[in-house]
């Protein structure tokens, strides 16, 4: 495959940091969620609520833009993926409305069964979201019924298979250590020491999950890493990955715990590389018909659209970075609970 | 029922429910910047209290938004893929320039607003209010620019014939500013500032009617109902513009607003009526003859094109389109009088002893929100059989792959998870209502503020 760097690329590789800026912002606040019901005390749970209070709706909006973007830079995509997943968005949409409304409702009240369901409600919403979503990168790996009119011509069960299981279970306990590395640098006193010692635990449940993944796509998807052989170079992303995983334990060894999170970040964004190299220029891989995939090129809007699209990133794209980067600034330190919290 | 007739029963189902906040986080944010405003301005404290109370109310409608809102970016794709395939070159760059300029801003700011009273000074906390307000805005900006092109596109230009036709753009502001597009920001846009204002009066009069938080409640309702009094008569402007672009541009609709059969005849204007689409008449109804033709064209003689000029497989249902359009103007005119009832008798200074008044003010509040959703109605299904004017049908634009077990599956879920969160909606917003503002000693003073600040840096 001849690689050139035209606009349909562009958008490739957009659309890729956003749905890695979403992984890395999201990733960690749906790893709270994640690791909530681990908290027993009430005060404890709202610290962890709290600790994404003010960023959790911005973290999310990354997904929201990265639906529309795609929708706009490749609407075959978005057209066949989510009508042919229709199940399992729809499952993950209620994902995402109950987990909304379990932040916002759940200190709303005192009692104690209420507050017991929310959190419920928050942390299985998490956990399924994160599933749900690893599941779906594990189906794009190992490719999905796809006919000559580009439509999913599979079932729900399709998509469910050991391997893509796998994935959804490796992303969920991704986001575990992510999330737990962030709760360490957003607490103190008791909750801080407790959860730091879940820290390197969620490493290792990562790590074997990502071992196994490996395995698993090198023995049966070794179109994967095609790209990888052709352009020798590219291992060391791989290789990124691995030193920024192992970082992990030592920058909480040391208590330096914003360089662990930057080291978690920074793995975060290696994988995803390693995912989007393995599969360009393809968006969708069709198994068992290869030549029906959705790529770049059959799948983009007109030349045009990607034009205007990648101007409005651009004028975007800065504003974007500076409201984040603003509001983690003026949010920064420890939580604390006040009558505006949750 | 078939997929077509579940799809659109769970998209008309799921934008319903999803439009009942946006108008609202809409409205208050105007009047969130009015009151941070007048706070820094005049420095009384009072307002400090009302923001502070209206932001928790905006956060609660924010989130209720957001959540039913993340639905609507992906409802496309699951259920209308066709659709999506003919559109997405056009429609999705809308969607994707609200997402990269609107939600961002919005959801990044709200944390300060919300979050951020004692993180940062109260000049930048009021700019967070304002971005907030303006994101909004934009939202509704380019919300509405997506969906007129559905109306009345342009722009644009058909490349691939049969199933793989699709919309392409040619000219990005030829299609932003689409034939219907800025009339109809201007109309939903006012829509919301009542759906806000209307609420802040209806908390306020409800607040009088009980003895309670007397002084907030008067301060409020003044507010709000500066901006009713607006807002509704603005309703009515953009609404009769509306009306003049949709006879050039989307003659079948308008037909149906006054089930307008005859071409060659000019165009009445009902005040209500019950229409019998087969004897294409209406039954009870009280007319002005030729009005229709006279509000169009100034000219009440001129004959008005009606419903005959299509064919019967391209009309809208009619009564339906009928009804919703003359209850939601029946409405408009209510809050026009209402709001200018409201001020003759604040400015004689008798307004707030009028406890029949603060009564009809406090039930107000449903006129707005069932006025936007009949607007709607009228505005969508009115384009029907259309799902984009005169270039792809309704039933064109479904998902091949999905069948109706699926969509079933998804209506029951939704309904059950939309009850419930509008029960808790209603439960929340009520409580926080009850609880009123915090009282004057708790709210920390803008010194206060300024130490915080101090103390971080």
């Amino acid at each position: 495959m001849e690689f050139q760097f035209d606009l349909n690329t562009i958008w490739f590789i957009l659309i890729g940091v956003l749905l890695t800026g979403y992984a890395i912002l999201d990733g960690f606040d749906l790893g709270v969620g994640a690791l909530h019901l681990f908290v027993k005390e009430d005060t404890d749970r709202r610290i962890m609520i709290n600790s994404i209070g003010p960023v959790w709706d911005g973290n999310e909006v990354w997904l929201v833009t990265g639906g529309g973007a795609l929708f706009a830079a490749f609407p075959h995509v978005y057209a066949t993926v989510f009508s042919g997943f229709y199940i399992a968005v729809i499952l993950l949409l209620f994902g995402l409305i109950f987990r909304a409304i379990a932040i916002e409702f759940r200190s709303k009240q005192p009692m104690k069964w209420w507050r017991q369901m929310w959190d419920v409600a928050f942390s299985v919403s998490s956990i399924l979201i994160a599933l749900l979503m690893g599941i779906a990168l594990g189906n794009i790996i190992t490719g999905i019924p796809i006919d000559a009119e580009k439509e999913f011509a599979g079932t729900f069960s399709t998509l469910l298979n050991p391997y893509t299981v796998l994935v959804g279970v490796t992303t969920v306990a991704l986001f575990m250590m992510h999330g737990s590395i962030y709760v360490v640098m957003k607490t103190e006193g008791e909750l801080q020491k407790k959860v730091r010692g879940w820290v390197n635990n969620a490493i290792i449940f990562f790590v074997i999950c990502y071992v196994t993944t490996t395995m698993y796509t090198l023995i049966y998807y070794p179109n994967m890493v095609q790209h990888f052989k052709e352009v020798p170079w590219l291992f060391i992303i791989a290789v990124l990955n691995m030193l920024a995983i192992a970082n992990i334990p030592r920058e909480i060894f040391n208590g330096r715990d914003f360089r662990a999170f930057l080291s978690s970040c920074a793995s975060i964004i290696a994988l995803l590389a390693l995912f989007a190299v393995g599969l360009f220029p393809n968006i969708v891989l069709s198994n068992p018909n290869p030549e029906f995939s959705l790529t770049i090129y059959n799948a983009a809007s007109s030349q045009k659209t990607l034009n205007i699209m990648l101007i409005v990133a651009i004028i975007g794209i800065p504003f974007v970075l500076a409201y984040t980067i603003s509001i983690y600034w003026i949010f920064r330190g420890k939580v604390k609970i006040d009558s505006m919290s949750y | 029922m078939d997929v077509e007739i579940l799809s659109r029963i769970q998209f008309a189902f799921t934008i319903a429910f999803h439009y009942i906040y946006p108008p609202l986080s809409i409205g208050l944010g105007v009047l969130l910047v009015i009151m941070e405003g007048i706070y820094l301005k005049t420095g009384n404290k009072l307002y400090e209290r009302m923001t502070k109370f209206w932001v928790k109310i905006f956060a609660l409608t924010f989130a209720m938004g957001v959540a039913s809102g993340i639905v609507m970016e992906f409802e496309f794709g699951t259920n209308w893929a066709t659709y999506s395939r003919f559109v997405g070159d056009v429609f999705g760059s809308a969607l994707a320039a609200e997402g990269i300029f609107a939600f961002f801003l919005e959801s990044g700011f709200l944390a300060v607003l919300v979050f951020g009273w004692n993180k940062v000074s109260p000049k930048m906390h009021f700019f967070s209010t304002i971005m907030v307000s303006f994101g909004s805005i934009l939202s509704a900006v380019w919300i509405v620019v997506a969906n007129s092109w559905q109306q009345t596109p342009a722009g644009y230009h058909i490349v691939g014939e049969g199933i793989n036709a699709r919309a392409e753009i040619t000219d990005f502001w030829e299609m932003v500013f689409n034939p219907s597009s800025m009339e109809r920001l201007a109309h939903t846009l006012s829509g919301a500032w009542l759906a806000g204002a209307f609420l802040v009066l209806s908390v306020g009069a409800y607040y009088l009617l009980r003895n309670k938080h007397i002084e907030f409640a008067k301060s409020s309702f003044k507010i709000a109902l500066g901006l009713a009094l607006f807002a509704s008569l603005f309703q009515l402007f953009t609404g009769h513009k509306s009306a003049v672009g949709i006879s050039e541009t989307q003659p079948a609709k308008l037909a149906a607003f006054e089930a307008h059969y005859d071409s060659s005849s000019a165009g009445d204007l009902y005040l209500f009526g019950w229409v019998n689409d087969q004897k294409q008449e209406v039954n009870f109804g009280i007319k002005i003859p030729g009005m229709l033709s006279y509000l169009i064209y100034g000219d009440s003689k001129k004959p008005v094109t009606g419903l005959n000029a299509f064919k019967p497989e391209d009309r809208p249902p009619v009564n339906i389109v009928f009804q919703s359009y003359h209850i939601m103007v029946a409405i408009g005119f209510g809050l026009i009088a209402l709001s200018v009832v409201g001020i003759l008798l604040l400015w004689r200074g008798k307004l707030f002893d009028k406890r029949w008044l603060m009564w009809i003010f406090v039930i107000s509040v449903l006129g707005p929100q069932i006025a936007n959703q009949l607007g709607w109605i009228s505005a969508e299904v009115g384009r029907q059989p259309w799902i984009v004017y005169n270039l792809l049908r309704t039933s064109e634009g479904l998902s091949k792959v999905v069948t109706a077990n699926q969509v079933m599956f998804s209506l029951i879920l939704f309904t059950l998870i939309y009850a419930l969160l509008f029960v808790l909606f209603l439960y929340l917003l009520n409580e926080k209502i009850k609880h009123g503002p915090e009282e004057a000693d708790k709210i920390p003073s803008e010194y206060e503020h300024h130490k915080a600040a101090l103390e971080r840096n």
